[in-house]
């Protein structure tokens, strides 16, 4: 709860910063105001929180840890805004703050306890990302990302908001307990309109993870804003577009499972197979990370396909290990573009050479992604397999497999292209953030992979 | 001596090679020493009896019933000893070569042993699976930068076929582990269950295509004759020396125990499959003019023979795979290394421009001549206890089987001594006039391979010594569950 309070402070802070041009004081505040933030959220950690504002939030575990997941994986992309953003504007402050906004509605997002706390948290962050994505102003990629996100994101919000309004119909609430009371009192006999109610919240949720086929809006979206940005959407943003999914299946919906599993289950199969096989053509690093964002959404749906004791687990497990992965190849992403010009594989030719260092934290990136052993990534998707087996999905796993040998193609393209191509280029030099937070990524990449107890024990 | 030392001692060895550049490969080269005496150590504790000894078991994951649980019996001793007996010998067949990066090649060489250690000792399924992968990076890594000019191709075809193959044995050991009461990867919690046969019959199919590609047994060898010759030798001897008996021992550990069902009703279409392995592999090294590809191909051939004797399943045909799969390391990268020397002399892989060798280089000759004769199984070499067990092994499961496996072994026999026939003997050539007879390391490694195959070819009781116990147990609790 403070934490949110302290980062909705925060960024009206950051704000008056720039409003003074102390452009220097800008990320230091932020970085300390968010650390502050994170041991906030930390204290809240089994204070065996009851729902507070009349029901609206609950600041419980599940909270706290994706508050905590999404907070850090924020702080490891502001660290590396130090030059990118002079770069691109002269009006920093903005960025910050406006990220900083994002975060405030995912944090509410990551904790409602009513419905329309949801809605408001989803349209904090949404709003917030239309700018950021279309951020560069004189660049036609960026606002065509902007408006395209923006009438997709403004499409799907109506259907979840249809959603919610036909489940306060029929359950006269929007409180999730007492949804989740209504749904138990009766075994039959729910009302249909419920029913039609789940399946367009399901929708909306979907369009917002990314999930196929509500997946159009990914790629250019991501390829044309800016690539922190994109970092940024792909990692924190669909981090807590799960968490607020599992929560509202997990606590209101479990007990209809028969109604929603199979069409969700459908579209974790399309989600994989459309993300990995159009990765599997792509040139653009830029865009192939953004189609297999879009497998990882298809993984991550296992848990909540397959809901059950593990699935929270499994979700914090395979987000923390897909975002840290994903914040080194689009940190070295940003490197590699800076210094030769192009984001294809092509530039990455030769980088084993180059630098050892980004070569060798790009290559547990991509390890991490494809799921091998003794990386995070692995830890992951052994997660998702062992809940999605609980439930007997033999046939989802199988199909989970051809998808994870397919990604292997495109993942090991890149190392292929840093260790096995040779380039007539200059050496890569890294700046200190850099250097940092790809060291920190890629330590807990590995450190997860071997042992994953670190994070595995806290539910 | 707690065994974890010998588990990881290698990895730390691996870290010296990286900080010590100058001297990677007498850093490698020693810690592959120090881990060999550690082995021994282990040895000289053991007790040749079917029980496990050793055994190290903590808690990894709790939360999902992962222990980190290992020990060696009889089996895993065979296994301990191949390992840490032959990569010594590997590094040192590459102290004469330069090799761009060597600090980085010796580095993956010795995390590679650690995960092959684990593989060998692992007790719990999820230890096994991880240490099975963490062998696979390292090799993928040492194959695809110092390998030939294809290797890109060839090394993501190779990762491709074993990655698929285990993943598959991911979700057989996820399913199995749903099964047991209490939730964990223990190896005796598998070997406890009584799944319905059905369950077992595709269980066995998610083990066996992981193994076999790792074998390789046909249809599944497609990904190795290329891998194999566009290796760098170092990585052709960790692949086909140590790296395929993962497959075998997983077959023999995870396959058979786990779902004695499953194997009885595939049984024959295991077996089946060796022998057009053999019969195959066979064929095809006739015909080969490459001299790598020619031995790739023998080793498929042998391979194939080892998998048909433990499909057999009784006491002869597990502990010739034993001792032969320890033969078939020694002598495998025995012949790697001829060829490799061979190849670095006359910059040539064809047989045909070859000829007349042993004219100018005696020592090499005889010892060519002494691991082909291991290689072919003569009598009082170390191939000829091996190959006899399985084939009395194969023999006992159907005559027919063991006619047509004992005929490849003579088509073995004619195809590598016309190879030594037209490397060695005959005329000279301009190309190979100038060959250079051997020296220095590699005297060394060409007698300790001699040696070896003398040795054990004489007196090979110890070796079986070792297993033979672990092995009975092993048989014996699998006829039990079927009886049951």
């Amino acid at each position: 709860m403070n934490s949110l309070i302290v980062i909705s402070i925060l960024a009206i802070v950051v704000l008056y910063l720039g409003l003074y041009k102390a452009k220097n004081a800008l990320l230091p505040v932020t970085i300390i105001g968010l650390i502050g933030a994170l041991v906030l959220a930390i204290m809240e950690w089994n204070s065996g929180a009851t729902a507070i504002f009349s029901g609206m939030m609950l600041f419980d575990n599940f909270a706290v840890a994706f508050s905590g997941l999404t907070i850090v994986s924020t702080i490891l992309i502001l660290l590396l805004s130090k030059t990118y953003f002079d770069k691109i504007s002269s009006n920093v402050a903005e960025y910050y703050t406006i990220i900083l906004f994002a975060l405030t509605g995912i944090i509410v997002m990551v904790s409602y306890h009513n419905l329309t706390m949801l809605f408001v948290g989803l349209e904090i962050m949404s709003v917030s990302l239309y700018i950021l994505a279309g951020i560069k102003k004189r660049d036609f990629a960026s606002n065509e990302a902007a408006l395209k996100y923006f009438l997709m994101g403004a499409f799907s919000t109506g259907f979840l908001l249809f959603g919610i309004a036909l489940i306060y119909g029929s359950s006269h609430s929007f409180d999730l307990s007492v949804i989740a009371q209504y749904v138990i009192d009766r075994p039959t006999g729910i009302d249909p309109m419920f029913y039609v109610g789940i399946a367009l919240m399901m929708v909306g949720m979907c369009f917002k993870i990314g999930a196929a086929p509500f997946h159009f809006w990914t790629p250019d979206v991501y390829e044309g804003s800016p690539t922190l940005i994109t970092a940024f959407m792909s990692t924190v943003v669909k981090t807590a577009g799960f968490a607020a999914f599992l929560r509202l299946f997990a606590i209101c919906f479990a007990p209809l499972a028969e109604f929603w599993m199979p069409a969700l289950l459908i579209i974790t199969v399309i989600t994989l197979f459309v993300g990995n096989i159009t990765a599997l053509y792509q040139t653009n690093f830029k865009r192939m990370l953004a189609f297999s964002s879009i497998s990882h959404a298809g993984y991550m749906l296992f848990a909540i396909v397959a809901l059950g004791t593990t699935s929270v687990n499994a979700v914090f497990v395979y987000a923390s290990a897909y975002s840290l992965a994903s914040i080194i190849a689009f940190a070295v992403l940003i490197m590699v573009k800076e210094q030769t010009g192009g984001e294809n594989f092509d530039n990455f030719n030769g980088l084993g050479k180059r630098n050892p260092f980004l070569a060798f934290v790009l290559t547990v990136a991509m390890l991490s992604l494809a799921g091998i052993p003794l990386t995070a990534g692995f830890v992951g998707k052994f997660f998702m397999f062992s809940t999605a087996l609980q439930q007997y999905h033999i046939w989802l796993i199988i199909l989970a497999i051809v998808n994870a040998i397919i990604g292997i193609f495109y993942y090991f393209k890149v190392i292929v292209a840093m260790y096995f191509k040779d380039a007539e280029r200059k050496e890569l030099s890294t700046s200190g953030y850099y250097t940092f937070v790809l060291g920190v990524s890629a330590v807990f990449s590995i450190l997860l992979g071997v042992y994953p107890s670190i994070i595995t024990d806290l539910f | 001596m707690n065994l974890l030392i010998l588990l990881f001692f290698p990895l730390v060895g691996s870290l010296a090679c990286l900080l010590n550049k100058n001297y990677a490969k007498q850093t490698a080269l020693i810690s592959a020493l120090i881990t060999l005496g550690l082995a021994i150590v282990l040895l000289s504790d053991f007790n040749a009896d079917a029980s496990r000894q050793f055994v190290v078991d903590f808690a990894w994951i709790p939360q999902l019933g992962i222990n980190f649980k290992a020990g060696i019996d009889g089996i895993s001793m065979i296994m301990v000893l191949l390992t840490t007996g032959l990569v010594p010998l590997i590094i040192l067949s590459g102290f004469n070569r330069t090799f761009k990066n060597p600090s980085a090649l010796f580095a993956l060489i010795l995390f590679m042993q650690s995960g092959l250690l684990i593989v060998f000792t692992a007790l719990d399924a999820f230890l096994f699976y991880v240490g099975w992968e963490a062998a696979l990076i390292p090799i993928y890594f040492i194959c695809a930068i110092w390998g030939g000019a294809d290797r890109i191709r060839v090394n993501m075809k190779f990762f491709i076929y074993t990655f698929s193959g285990s993943l598959f044995m991911l979700l057989g050991i996820i399913f199995l582990h749903l099964q047991t009461p209490a939730n964990n990867y223990d190896i005796d919690a598998f070997y406890a269950l009584n799944l319905d046969a059905n369950t077992q019959g595709w269980l066995f199919w998610c083990f066996f295509i992981a193994f076999a590609i790792k074998m390789p047994i046909f249809p599944f060898h497609t990904w190795q004759p290329d891998t194999y010759t566009e290796a760098p030798t170092m990585g052709t001897m960790l692949l086909a020396g140590i790296m395929l008996k993962m497959g075998i021992y997983g077959v023999i550990r995870w396959l058979i125990p786990v779902v004695p069902l499953g194997f009885i009703e595939w049984k024959q279409v295991a077996i089946i499959l060796s022998i057009i392995g053999i019969v195959y592999a066979s064929i095809i090294a006739f015909t080969q003019k490459d001299i790598k590809k020619l031995i790739a191909y023998s080793s498929i051939a042998h391979v194939g023979l080892i998998s048909a004797g433990i499909f057999a399943w009784n006491v002869e045909g597990v502990q010739g795979a034993m001792i032969q799969m320890l033969n078939h390391g020694i002598n495998v990268i025995g012949l790697f290394f001829i060829i490799d020397i061979i190849i670095n002399r006359l910059n040539t892989r064809e047989i045909s421009a070859m000829g007349g060798i042993a004219k100018v280089a005696p020592q090499f000759a005889i010892a060519f001549l002494i691991i082909l004769l291991g290689t072919v199984a003569l009598p009082l070499t170390n191939g000829f206890i091996g190959e006899f067990l399985l084939l009395n092994a194969v023999y006992q499961y159907q005559i027919w089987a063991a006619a047509i496996a004992g005929l490849t072994i003579i088509f073995g026999a004619v195809y590598m001594l016309r190879m030594y026939k037209n490397v060695m003997q005959g005329q000279l050539n301009e190309l190979t006039a100038s060959f250079k007879d051997i020296k220095g390391t590699e005297i060394l490694v060409l007698s300790i391979i001699c040696a070896l195959v003398i040795v054990i070819g004489v007196y090979p009781k110890p070796i079986l010594h070792i297993s033979e116990a672990a092995v009975n147990g092993l048989i014996n609790q699998v006829n039990n569950k079927l009886a049951f």
